[in-house]
């Protein structure tokens, strides 16, 4: 029996939100922050997010285990990925409006192959419970949460210190500023840019797979609702920071919770206005952090959008 | 400017495309009929849509019938292009545009164009200001999930239900009352706690509304949204009974699934397809529930109770005699204004209903 909890329901679904419905606008928007270091734009997650949930729902489905769901999904990603990084690196050609046709292609094709897999029940990845000390059952729930999440949260960590560590990171970076600094010192530039989108195509495979396996836990076509598209964003909110996109994936996560406690709470009225509470707080905060002295900082110089 | 091209455009890519066949149509045309489907979402989606796809594929294999389809069609611009090419390429003569937002501009624009072509919408309020060659049916689901409140109102142990619905348009909020008023007629304490997620399909949303409303005590869930298959398996995860709607969801959740409100549209679109065929006058404005067939209740899961299923059985008997009333007054709504006066009666049929933009005292949520 869940006890009463008042007003109190509202942090802890919002704590339950953030920790359920980030976990897709992390794993796209560290691999875009990757994808965007090396000076490429990826804006077809969109469309990689949706096949991958697809890919690893039928995974799933099909083979009995959902971490070959994970599997399957994160390698249609990487393919997707491929793709547009091998489109873009064609002459001439424009990033952007790839990326545009590639989310296009991708909902389309996941909607084509899914077709047979709304109506089956595939096997749902298991959830870690890290809310066993407290005896209230809704904080329990709450802190039911993903591995994936943890994953997420360790790639975050380990993607600051690569990009500011390593050598590997410093090339990629170096690819992203200048592409003369980088010819000249003698690394490739296109191999570079395409293993980053690659990465980008993987991690946002895997963020559908999250979807479909995980929260809500089922393939359909609205499945992702533009959360590709938000995490794309997210990365310039987030200034091309592994650890600021982890930051904004769970203030985007935990505000959506926001309408659904609020009114569950008996705050009923203007339900529309709480849900563009995650949109309305992302103009504030940017509005907020915005210098016109220092204009995007960490931008990488070689992204289109920058230039 | 741009519309007229178009058309003349279709136009003559039908004609175009028609010809090599006009040879192997014209014998057959006299008896022959084409019904178009349109959904608003994917068929196989567990609920509305594939509610109207069963009801279609129960008529698919009439004599002299046709039927085409098209699923995923927005509530815009283009619903209009979808009629269009059901009439002018497939030669369409009979439509069913199902989804609620198809009916006003578009259906109603449409059908004055096509004087020759037959729309029926399905949940539109057709009055005989709109053209004569549309109309509109629907199944007073209302009653049904008042039955399914009485269950949810004897299994439910915290005294709390819970209901998921997309938007606030009189259907919905009919549902909702109905329920409430099923439960408080087993217990007049109980109370419905209502999330509106803003959009018929919000799948993350509608997760997150289960679970605000299981935080908040709520153990038995019923929903109105375009597909229930996310919000039944999330309220089954986490251990609350689950009253379906549109289609039975009971494979979704084999022990925690009660019963459920659902359309059975074989009934309305058999009748409209042998009038057609027939060539009858199709009625414009068609209404029926659980006593004409147009819905029923799921059979009851493992876990309803014999007391459930006995106060349920007794009023689905009443209401298969006809004039069963689940609005009646005295009724206040949840601001405690009275909306209904004592003594006044609204059986499903009343047309009041249909223009409904209260929740009844006991439900807790607001209209806007």
């Amino acid at each position: 029996m869940n006890t009463d909890l008042g007003l109190w329901a509202v942090p802890i679904a919002v704590l339950g939100g953030m920790l359920r419905v980030s976990t897709p606008f992390l794993f796209v928007s560290l691999g875009e922050c990757v994808t965007e270091k090396s000076g490429r734009i990826n804006l077809g997650l969109e469309g990689t997010l949706v096949f991958g949930a697809m890919a690893g729902y039928g995974g799933s489905y099909l083979t009995g285990s959902p971490w070959a769901g994970v599997l399957l999904a994160g390698l249609a990603g990487t393919l997707f990925g491929l793709l547009h990084a091998g489109l873009c690196s064609l002459p001439k050609v424009n990033d952007i409006a790839v990326g545009i046709a590639l989310m296009i292609l991708g909902t389309g094709l996941a909607f084509f192959f899914g077709k047979p897999l709304i109506q089956p029940a595939a096997p749902m990845l298991p959830g870690l419970s890290l809310g066993g000390w407290s005896d209230v059952p809704q904080l329990r729930s709450a802190l039911e949460v993903s591995p994936l999440l943890l994953v997420g949260v360790a790639i975050a960590v380990c993607l600051l210190f690569v990009f500011r560590r390593t050598r590997v990171g410093l090339i990629l970076r170096m690819v992203g500023d200048s592409a003369d600094a980088a010819r000249a010192m003698g690394y490739p530039i296109i191999p570079v840019r395409v293993a980053a989108t690659a990465f980008g195509g993987f991690m946002a495979g895997i963020a559908g797979a999250y979807l479909s396996l995980y929260y809500p836990g089922s393939w359909n076509e609205h499945i992702s609702s533009g959360q590709g598209l938000i995490a794309v964003a997210l990365v310039i909110f987030a200034r091309w920071n592994p650890l600021a996109c982890l930051g904004a994936a769970l203030i985007f996560g935990g505000a959506g919770a926001l309408g659904p406690a609020l009114q569950s709470v008996g705050v009923t009225s203007g339900y529309y206005l709480f849900y563009a509470a995650p949109y309305v707080l992302t103009l504030l905060i940017l509005f907020l952090t915005s210098s016109p002295r220092r204009a995007l900082e960490g931008a990488p110089r070689e992204l289109s959008i920058t230039k | 400017m741009f519309e007229i091209n178009r058309r003349r455009l279709l136009k003559a890519g039908a004609a175009l495309s028609a010809a090599p066949l006009v040879s192997r149509i014209n014998p057959a045309f006299a008896a022959s009929l084409t019904a178009g489907f349109i959904y608003v979402g994917p068929r196989d989606d567990y609920g509305y849509n594939q509610a109207h796809a069963e009801g279609a594929a129960a008529i698919k294999d009439m004599d002299g019938l046709t039927i085409v389809e098209e699923e995923n069609v927005p509530e815009s611009d283009a619903v209009v292009k979808t009629m269009e090419s059901m009439i002018q390429l497939d030669g369409a003569s009979l439509l069913f545009p199902t989804s609620f937002g198809y009916y006003n501009p578009f259906v109603v624009d449409t059908a004055k164009n096509y004087p020759d072509v037959q729309f029926r919408h399905c949940g539109g309020l057709w009055t005989d200001k709109d053209p004569k060659n549309a109309g509109s049916y629907f199944g007073y689901i209302g009653t049904a999930q008042y039955i399914c409140g009485i269950i949810a109102g004897h299994m439910t142990k915290s005294k709390r239900l819970g209901f998921v619905a997309a938007k606030p348009i009189p259907q919905v909020l009919l549902n909702i009352n109905a329920y409430t008023l099923g439960a408080k007629s087993v217990d007049p304490e109980i109370t419905t706690q209502v999330i509106f997620t803003g959009d018929w399909a919000m799948p993350v949303k509608e997760a997150e509304a289960v679970n605000a409303l299981v935080d908040q005590r709520a153990d038995v869930l019923t929903c109105h949204v375009d597909s229930p298959k996310v919000f039944a398996q999330t309220a089954a995860g986490r251990g609350a009974y689950v009253t379906g709607y549109h289609t039975s969801q009971a494979k979704l959740a084999p022990e925690k699934y009660l019963t459920g409100a659902e359309w059975h549209w074989a009934t309305v679109y058999k009748m409209f397809a042998e009038k057609a065929l027939a060539g009858e006058e199709l009625p414009n404005f068609v209404r029926g529930g659980l006593a004409e067939d147009f819905v029923k209740i799921s059979p009851y899961g493992p876990a309803v109770t014999d007391a459930a299923k006995s106060q349920a059985d007794a009023v689905k008997a009443e209401v298969m005699k006809g004039g069963f009333a689940v609005i009646k007054g005295p009724l206040k709504d949840n601001k405690g204004k009275e909306v209904v006066a004592a003594g006044q009666e609204y059986p499903e049929s009343a047309i009041e209903l249909e223009k409904m933009d209260y929740l009844v005292e006991g439900v807790i949520g607001s209209t806007s």
